[in-house]
């Protein structure tokens, strides 16, 4: 076989063996849950017989192995538990499948984020490359500056100067993207509007900087001041010589970043009060509501492996000596 | 080919005083001091120096090219009637890959991986529209045939990782030619290569140079090579021009006295001893990394006591790894090691303190082999400290002592590696060996990294110091001059095995097995015609 | 040949050498040199220190001390204002820089002990516990670091020291990441190599030959995870599950005061309020990465055409 395709067969195996590996961490954390806890959901008021039959629903008297399989099989076949919020101390059970509080939240913030992404992607590259290109002019320094500035940020900081300057003081855009499943496309963009600024200026500046440091050090390189000895013209050198040998490292900041889009969607989600599966996560952990918690953390690690065993793909693919081997 | 040649007698390429700058520590330094140069067409110039003397740099400015970091600030570059310095870079690329090329020195990093090598030779010449693609290829496979590459059709086709070093070089070669231009560069094009590969690739770059009557600029550190390729040589010393002369010329008397001590550098010539008293045996080594091939292969060696002992080899001969097993870093898989008749442990962990202290090792790179951060002091301080337990005055005593017998005074102590030069920390290094008062020191290309003069002081200094103290060494080196001037035994490695091992004066007088016969023909000597009846005979054979 | 009698004196050998400077004369150059950025990020980040350590006097009221007006406007006599249960601002915010900081402080130096003892461990190693802590880290660095914050916090529940714990150990995989990285570089020198050859022992090499060799980009890294703690620290408390009220902390400020924004049409001032905590995050933040990017640019030798 092709060492190409046996090198990308491994990684997806690892990334699945990673998976498999997180989980375990996410369900192992239910295991240090102090032992009122089933008191703690309930409420004081609940009879202890109650909080027993809690228990026993939650398969809290059975070994974690057994229970850890349990959850496995039904999370393979898309069933997330059900969510602790709608209990309450007589025994009621109004509570809510998570999975049905998830979905929706899920396509909420993926539309966010991709809004941001595609913004965000090509601007940073287009700076980046140009920053490398025009190193210490004042092109470079400039962005530079703005960029190092930018990153320094919290993300809450840079939400609440936009929503100063454009829900606020000049009234432009909401301040809280309220979106639900019929809002229609044109307004959800005017409401998310905000929220995706954020974000995209959050990961330009993160993006940028690291591409700019790829492309530096690959013009480092000796077959580039070969290629420039040669004869080859500035954009042939760029275009012929560095880009071919770019694309590894491009992909690796791309996916690195995509992933920070991850995590910054949670704060920007709370700021704006966007219903995105960020905000869903925040309200569950002050709440207790370990399903919840768990479920969102499993679908937010899925992500970030899946975008980095894209990004050391992209590596594997682009490399020479693995597509040509001897 | 005279069609291209001499429109009047101007130079091609002429230079006058010129002067250039580097970049360090927070200043700017003189690299080149004022220095003039004159290339006819079809003449080949030789430029020697040592590591420092900014041979690199100068053959980078006749192109017209600064490397980032330097600057010119005075003189005059003129190709062709062109001055360069000032010349648009727009104006200097037209010129560069097609009338002037350059040779790099590690063709692996100058290839770009991404590209086919058939590409990348015929770039240069498709984009300056000298031919089109079809007949540019066509004429790069015959270069690469002139060249004597393998399988010169096809070869082109493959990526820079799929082909050894010095076909790389090679097709470097091929690609700075293919062009046809006035002048190449060549920066120290063989120093990386084994000197059986650098035999045909020498031949081939002359060859090609004379047949294409192309003017040409050969910078390296190596005397005899140079000698090979040269019609007149250049010494440069500190960025200064030392002397000039054609090369039968400078070769048969040099006028200055730096340039006579270049030349006769193998001074040394030690009368060989032959002793029966063994002090370290090797018997039937095999050894490999991990579960790959036998790196050492039924190996067995006999070190006598108190003489020299060179080990010689080149690439992947296994010598380096036989000092590996002797110091313990890598246990053998079979076969014992006998230390004064006493077997050694193959585990490094379970030998005595007193069993690693009779052996110690130098190294080929002295900027590794220093802690930066450690005072000369601290570095020699510490075998001290930790073999014979001293202290205190006791301790600053034997480091004096030690700095004596290494040639150097107490003002050393307090200096940091980063302050020394390369002769100066090599000693150091043998001054930390001296340390621990062992029986056997192995030196591990000690003097490859060195430039001549320099290395003819270690030399003397270690064999100083054999006379005096009676010290064993095991010489691994690839360089046989070094063998004949120091050595009293010699072992020849070859893949792993042993090919022979006896006396100096019975390897080196035939008859040879083949390999050695190989080797020792290979070594370039100081005698311009080696190259071309070197070639002769191996055609006839 | 005969030998002649030799030119060549080792003492008097002169190759280039670099020119021995002492530690202070060297730190003079460097500041002297440094740009306008540098200056400013070090300037700042000296007043923050002053804050933090000289709270008490600083500031012209106590840190949880109440007052009658709630989101009271900027005056004299509160000079930022008060928050939503009627403390001054000002107070809270010159005591958040003792409590965030120093946290932030105590975290990152606890990674760096974890991470950086674990990295160093691992390069030495080179074998199975190499292997081991790598895939283990690997893992780890699977989960995005805020997100397994929030779960292990919603768990264990909040307070400073699971804060502290379970941030340290989330963050030395990247410290653990990079020692490794450096060390690897320097555990194959030669001079390592001599060290194990005459049969020093793991906390000799550790300790004498390798840490001193790989201080400059540890430095650098300490400043740059201490960035990225301080701000997963202020996310943490601005989403209410990090530092709990009534520690002054400018994260759970900023989230307290947060409805004052809509307020800016009308009052200036009082929009601004909410930024304020989070603008004196930024700022520290913003120093830092100016003095550690000028650290770098410094000891990587990167060389620039002038």
């Amino acid at each position: 076989m092709h060492p190409v395709i046996r090198t990308v067969f491994g990684r997806l195996g690892m990334g699945v063996v990673t998976l498999f590996v997180v989980s375990i961490i996410i369900f192992l954390s239910m295991e240090f849950l102090p032992g009122d806890f089933g008191q703690a959901i309930l409420g004081q008021s609940a009879l202890p017989e109650t909080v027993a039959a809690f228990r026993r629903e939650l398969g809290l008297d059975q070994p974690p192995i057994v229970r850890y399989f349990q959850w496995v099989s039904a999370v393979l076949q898309g069933d997330l538990g059900t969510s602790f919020s709608g209990r309450n101390a007589s025994g009621v059970d109004r509570s809510r499948e998570v999975i049905d509080l998830v979905l929706p939240r899920l396509r909420n913030t993926l539309f966010l984020a991709s809004i941001a992404a595609m913004i965000a992607v090509p601007l940073s590259l287009v700076l980046g490359v140009s920053a490398a290109l025009y190193r210490n002019t004042v092109y470079d320094r400039s962005i530079n500056m703005a960029t190092l500035t930018t990153i320094s940020f919290p993300e809450f900081f840079v939400a609440y100067l936009l929503i100063l300057f454009f829900a606020s003081l000049y009234p432009f855009f909401p301040s809280l993207a309220n979106v639900d499943s019929d809002t229609l496309f044109p307004e959800r963009l005017y409401r998310a509007a905000l929220p995706a600024l954020t974000l995209t200026l959050v990961i330009v500046a993160h993006m940028m900087r690291m591409t700019r440091a790829a492309i530096i050090n690959l013009l480092a390189s000796p077959y580039i001041q070969m290629a420039r000895l040669s004869g080859a013209s500035s954009t042939e050198v760029i275009l012929k010589h560095a880009l071919p040998n770019a694309w590894a490292p491009i992909a690796t900041v791309i996916a690195f970043n995509l992933a920070y889009l991850v995590v910054g969607v949670v704060v920007v989600e709370v700021v704006f009060v966007y219903p995105g599966i960020g905000q869903l996560m925040v309200d569950a952990v002050a709440m207790r509501d370990i399903p919840v918690v768990q479920g969102c953390a499993l679908i937010f690690a899925a992500t970030y492996i899946l975008l980095n065993l894209i990004a050391d793909i992209i590596g594997i693919i682009t490399n020479p000596r693995l597509l040509h081997p001897r | 080919m005279n069609s291209k040649k001499l429109k009047n007698n101007q130079p091609l390429l002429e230079i006058n005083d010129l002067k250039i700058e580097g970049f360090s520590d927070e200043f700017w330094h003189p690299i080149i001091k004022g220095i003039d140069l004159k290339l006819q067409r079809g003449e080949v110039l030789g430029l020697i120096g040592e590591s420092g003397a900014g041979k690199s740099t100068l053959g980078l400015a006749a192109m017209g090219y600064t490397q980032p970091g330097c600057r010119i600030t005075g003189g005059s570059i003129s190709f062709d009637g062109k001055e360069l310095i000032g010349m648009p870079e727009h104006n200097k690329r037209k010129l560069w890959g097609t009338r002037i090329t350059y040779v790099a020195q590690s063709a692996a990093a100058s290839f770009n991986p991404a590209h086919r090598l058939i590409n990348q030779t015929t770039a240069a010449k498709i984009r300056a529209k000298i031919s089109d693609e079809k007949s540019a290829k066509e004429d790069a496979r015959e270069l690469f045939k002139t060249l004597q590459l393998p399988e010169h059709n096809t070869i082109g086709e493959r990526y820079p990782h799929q082909v050894s070093g010095g076909q790389l070089q090679r097709v470097m070669t091929a690609m700075a030619m293919s062009p046809r231009p006035d002048l190449i560069i060549f920066d120290e094009p063989t120093t990386a290569l084994d000197v059986t590969t650098q035999v045909e690739v020498l031949a081939a770059m002359k060859d090609i140079v004379k047949e294409f009557n192309t003017a040409a600029i050969y910078i390296t550190h190596d005397l005899a090579v140079v000698a090979q390729m040269a019609d007149f040589i250049k010494v440069l010393r500190y960025g200064e021009e030392v002397e000039q002369a054609k090369t039968r010329v400078m070769l048969d008397a040099p006028e200055e006295e730096y340039t006579k001590s270049l030349w006769s550098v193998r001074s040394i010539q030690k009368e060989e001893e032959k002793s029966d008293d063994v002090v370290l045996s090797l018997r039937n080594i095999d050894a490999s990394y991990g579960a790959g091939i036998k790196v050492l292969d039924n190996v067995s060696i006999n070190v006598s006591r108190g003489k020299t002992l060179a080990v010689v080899g080149e690439s992947g001969s296994g010598k380096s790894t036989a000092a590996r097993v002797i110091t313990g870093l890598l246990p053998q898989q079979n076969g014992e090691i006998l230390f004064n008749n006493i077997e050694l442990s193959k585990v490094l962990r379970d030998r005595s303190k007193d069993q690693k202290r009779q052996i110690q090792m130098i190294y080929q790179m002295a900027d590794t082999a220093m802690n930066p951060r450690q005072t000369v002091g601290e570095i020699i301080g510490r075998p001290l400290e930790f073999y014979l337990s001293l202290k205190g005055d006791e301790k600053e005593k034997r480091i004096i002592e030690l700095l004596e017998l290494i040639e150097l005074d107490e003002t050393f102590i307090d200096r940091l590696p980063s302050e020394l030069s390369g002769g100066q920390k090599q000693r150091i290094c043998i001054a930390r060996a001296l340390a621990a008062n062992p029986e056997i020191i192995i030196c591990d290309e000690v003097t490859s990294a060195l430039d001549q003069i320099v290395q003819e002081g270690i030399l003397k200094l270690l064999m100083r110091l054999q006379r005096e103290m009676g010290i064993t060494y095991i010489f691994i080196t690839h360089d046989i001059s070094t063998v004949r001037a120091i050595s009293d035994e010699v072992v020849v490695m070859f893949q792993g095995k042993v090919v022979e091992q006896g006396l100096k004066s019975e390897i080196f007088s035939p008859p040879h097995p083949e390999y050695t016969n190989l080797l020792l023909s290979s070594v370039p000597e100081m005698d311009p015609d080696w190259l071309t009846s070197l070639v002769a005979r191996r055609d006839q054979n | 040949m005969t030998d002649k009698p030799s030119t060549y004196s080792a003492t008097a050998e002169v190759a280039y050498k670099r020119i021995r400077r002492t530690r202070w004369q060297r730190i003079k150059l460097s500041l002297s040199k440094a740009p306008p950025t540098a200056w400013f990020g070090m300037i700042v980040i000296f007043l923050y220190i002053i804050c933090a350590v000289f709270a008490p006097f600083l500031a012209p009221y106590g840190e949880a001390e109440v007052f009658p007006e709630p989101f009271a406007p900027w005056s004299s006599e509160f000079i930022f204002g008060t928050d939503q249960i009627g403390r001054d601002i000002l107070s809270r915010m010159i005591y958040g820089a003792r409590n965030t900081v120093s946290i932030a402080v105590a975290t990152t130096a606890l990674a760096f002990l974890i991470g950086g003892t674990l990295g160093l461990a691992a390069a030495i190693n080179r074998s199975w516990l190499d292997q081991f802590l790598s895939r283990s880290v690997d893992v780890l660095m699977a989960i995005p670091s805020l997100i397994f914050a929030l779960v292990l916090l919603s768990i264990f529940g909040s307070t400073i020291t699971n804060l502290i714990l379970i941030i340290a150990v989330l963050d030395s995989t990247r410290v653990f990441r990079l020692t490794r990285a450096v060390s690897l570089n320097v555990v194959v020198m030669d001079y390592v190599e001599a060290a194990r050859l005459r049969g020093e022992g793991l906390g000799w090499i550790m300790r004498r030959e390798i840490l001193p060799n790989i201080m400059p980009p540890l430095i650098a890294e300490f400043g740059l995870r201490f960035c990225f703690v301080f701000l997963t620290i202020a996310a943490l408390s601005f989403l209410g599950v990090g530092i709990q009220p009534p520690t002054a902390d400018w994260g759970s400020m900023v989230r307290e005061n947060a409805s004052l924004i809509m307020f800016a049409q009308y009052d200036l001032k009082a929009g601004l309020t909410p930024l304020l905590p989070a603008g004196a995050i930024a700022l520290l933040t913003v120093a830092v990465n100016f003095v550690v990017d000028w650290f770098l640019h410094k000891t990587s030798g990167l060389r620039d055409e002038q």
